[in-house]
């Protein structure tokens, strides 16, 4: 197969993380043929696919950083069906003298668990579940592994703004999480 | 003393806040205090562990998605 080809195959791969961090559908399709466009201009050989994905997943993070920054005002800016006024604990439960309503449960020992395909898929429709803003910044620290510090300045964002969308991004992900994958496994 | 006291609520909030910020001296103590006398914080505290180990996991399976 050609490189050209082997790339190819790979766009819907790229394409869908692409989305779930972008959350726009343009601008995701902007990035991935950019991240190809790049890849095909320096054609390199692999000694298998695996090599290949994580070098374009490489390049692809430098693009939709390009994208996030580009639109930064959009990115960041809730519209009307993105307003979340709660309090980011009121995804749990606790009485009134602040203890928790129910004991938190065991999800077992993170080492001890070999992640499944199965397991990523559940919590990638997790995240792909948060409202667009919340997803983009909690992606951003995530998987672009960006700092706080770094979010706030591309941005221009104030440091209490992130962090409350991001504690209820945590927040949400948790119980959904719960909800979907720990609560089934142990059933 | 009760400067450092805080509910269980009160630690959760920190627990999350600590994946995205470094928490000042006096938060830090009264966390680490609280964990040592609370049943149930611990476990909400295992959660959030499991949680940054499986974005960790997640990060580089988006990478390479060699699972079996």
């Amino acid at each position: 197969m050609s490189f050209a080809q082997q790339i190819a195959d790979l766009r819907g791969y790229l394409l869908k993380f692409a989305h779930l961090q972008l959350r726009n559908e343009a601008w995701a399709e902007d990035a991935v043929s950019e991240t190809i466009l790049a890849a095909l201009v320096k054609p390199q050989s692999f000694g298998n696919r695996s090599q290949l994905k994580t070098w374009l997943v490489g390049i692809l993070k430098h693009k939709v950083i390009d994208a996030l920054r580009h639109h930064s005002r959009e990115v960041s800016s809730t519209d009307h069906s993105d307003v979340d006024d709660t309090d980011p604990l009121d995804y749990i439960a606790f009485q009134a003298d602040g203890h928790f309503t129910e004991t938190p449960a065991d999800w077992g020992d993170p080492q001890q668990q070999l992640r499944s395909r199965q397991f990523f898929e559940i919590l990638e429709a997790c995240v792909d579940k948060l409202p667009p803003v919340q997803g983009r910044l909690f992606l951003m620290r995530e998987w672009l592994e960006l700092s706080s510090e770094e979010i706030c300045k591309d941005l221009q964002l104030t440091p209490t703004n992130l962090y409350v969308q991001l504690h209820r991004a945590r927040l949400r992900l948790r119980e959904c999480l719960e909800l979907n994958w720990f609560k089934k496994a142990s059933m | 003393m009760a400067t450092f006291m805080r509910t269980c609520r009160e630690v959760a909030a920190l627990l999350v806040a600590r994946e995205d910020r470094a928490l000042g001296l006096a938060d830090r103590l009264a966390l680490r205090m609280h964990m040592a006398i609370c049943d149930t914080c611990p476990r909400f505290e295992r959660q959030m562990l499991n949680l940054r180990n499986s974005l960790q996991q997640w990060r580089n399976y988006t990478e390479s998605d060699d699972l079996a």
